[in-house]
């Protein structure tokens, strides 16, 4: 039911350390730690000590990778109980941050956009960001007709937590945002929407 | 398709700025207002040299917002090709000129927070109009500009008068002054984007050091015009235009295309653009690319040419064109 090809798509090219970087802030959820845990190699002591690790565990939680993370050494370690104690922190490391941070993020797609959000905001360009999606597919989704956000759906179509209509996860995605569009499928007919399937797991 | 319409202008005052460098205010013909345009654009000036046509690139460098008049200031090269000995040896106040309608490939990114502009000599051109729009919006910037010597220097004086010593920096060569690159890349803030305009070797200089600060690519910008380079004569076949034609040795293949009649597409004049990009249909000898615009996939290819500087040595170079 998804329509291919839609531009907004974001694409995650994959977390490789830029080694001229004089910073490294790596914003990291749930399984995202494994994109950092595999670049062992090319974290040798300089890029350690000049790096700062944002870890949130969600889904995660239990499976070890925050201990994994901290045994990396890296200059700074900070374990956050919820995305938003994340995005506040990781706020306070961008606003005093200078030229030559890079920022890395890995984990959902929600997260992604919500940590990309962020770097927009002190006048990153998107494509300097080193992204990689790991983890669940699940989208963060707006409802095109009240507005509301709702995160990790993982069905097409999916009741809009905030005005009930069932909606068509789209492809297309804002940036502005950080979520995926969702669209109203049986506008026409109401209730005439298919079953929801699992898409988005 | 050429390089669009052109606008009849007059020569409305002449000023010596320096040793070397003139500044000429262009007001049209027909009294109308000039279009807008936006900080760093330029203009290609055409010049008729007693019937052999000149076109060169200068960027504006009055206010944005103004539109009763172009500015652009010229420096006289020391192996002009004829472009900037015409501007300051035969061109004087009343003449008349065409100037084509303003392009921007330097365009500021309005995103950032910050705007560190890295101006050698007469680089500083295209950042004049840039600061004028920066402040009127109210932007945070900061002019870095090398000159050789202050009597050399173009306009150091009025910016620093006009904007302060904590946005404007001179560094002067000839007073041991050096732009302390590498400080500076290491201390701006996140969201700073850097522009930089200057030799070719200075460009190339500030941007592999900020590559090498970590600044990622996406936050730096230049402008580099190129001046056709000379070269052997050569022979080339336009297949759509049915002409044969010398190119000759201070001449570009866009040049000799249009003193032959062909109305062949360009914009920057400079390599920069693509606008000009011509496809090669047969090549008996070797490409000499000199633009900065084609891959090095495109490059090995063989199949395209940017003709307003790229050269060709051989027997034989066919072109759609």
């Amino acid at each position: 039911m998804l329509v291919a090809g839609i531009k907004s798509r974001p694409v995650y090219t994959g977390l490789t350390i830029q080694p001229n970087a004089r910073r490294h802030i790596f914003a990291l959820e749930g399984e995202g730690a494994k994109a950092l845990l595999d670049q062992q190699p090319a974290l040798d002591d300089t890029a350690l000590s000049r790096s700062e690790i944002l870890y949130v565990a969600r889904g995660s939680q239990g499976s070890g990778l925050d201990e994994a993370l901290r045994h990396l050494g890296a200059d700074m370690f900070f374990t956050a109980p919820t995305i938003a104690t994340l995005l506040f922190r990781l706020k306070g490391s961008l606003a005093t941050a200078h030229m030559g941070t890079r920022l890395y993020i890995s984990g959902t797609e929600g997260f992604i956009g919500q940590a990309m959000l962020l770097a927009l905001e002190y006048g990153m360009d998107h494509a300097s960001v080193i992204t990689e999606h790991r983890g669940s597919l699940a989208r963060r989704v707006q409802c095109v007709h009240c507005k509301g956000i709702t995160d990790d759906v993982t069905t097409s179509p999916f009741a809009c937590s905030h005005c009930g209509l069932p909606l068509l996860v789209r492809d297309h995605y804002s940036r502005r945002l950080a979520a995926f569009q969702g669209v109203n499928i049986d506008a026409e007919e109401p209730g005439s929407a298919p079953d929801p399937e699992e898409l988005f797991l | 398709m050429s390089g669009g319409t052109e606008i009849p202008v007059r020569v409305a005052r002449i000023t010596p700025i320096a040793e070397r460098v003139k500044r000429f205010r262009f007001e049209r013909l027909d009294g109308k207002p000039l279009p807008y345009f936006s900080g760093g654009a330029h203009v290609i000036v055409s010049m008729n040299d007693g019937g052999h046509m000149r076109r060169n690139a200068y960027s504006l460098m009055s206010p944005p917002h103004d539109c009763t008049a172009y500015e652009i200031s010229v420096l006289h090269v020391e192996d002009s090709r004829g472009g900037s000995t015409f501007m300051h040896e035969k061109v004087s106040e009343g003449d008349e000129l065409k100037v084509s309608y303003p392009v921007n490939l330097f365009q500021p990114d309005w995103r950032g927070r910050k705007h560190l502009l890295i101006a050698g000599g007469i680089g500083i051109t295209p950042f004049i109009a840039m600061m004028e729009q920066f402040s009127r919006e109210g932007a945070n910037f900061e002019l870095h500009y090398a000159i050789r010597t202050r009597d050399r220097g173009a306009y150091w004086r009025e910016l620093l008068e006009r904007y302060g010593g904590h946005r404007i920096k001179i560094y002067c060569d000839a007073e041991g002054g050096a732009i302390p690159l590498t400080r500076l890349l290491d201390s701006q803030p996140l969201g700073t984007h850097l522009y930089v305009c200057g030799p070719a070797g200075m460009i190339d200089g500030v941007l592999l050091t900020a590559l090498k600060a970590g600044w990622p690519k996406e936050n730096l910008h230049s402008e580099r015009f190129l001046a056709p380079p000379a070269g052997l004569p050569f022979q080339v076949f336009l297949e759509t235009s049915n002409i044969h034609m010398t190119v000759g040795e201070h001449q570009s293949i866009l040049e000799a295309a249009e003193a032959h009649g062909c109305d062949a597409p360009y914009m920057c004049r400079g390599g920069a653009c693509g606008q000009c990009e011509t496809e090669v249909l047969s090549c008996d000898g070797t490409l000499q690319h000199n633009d900065i615009y084609l891959s090095d996939e495109e490059r090995a290819s063989g199949k395209k040419i940017m003709i307003c500087v790229s050269r060709f040595k051989g027997q034989q170079l066919v072109l759609q064109l």
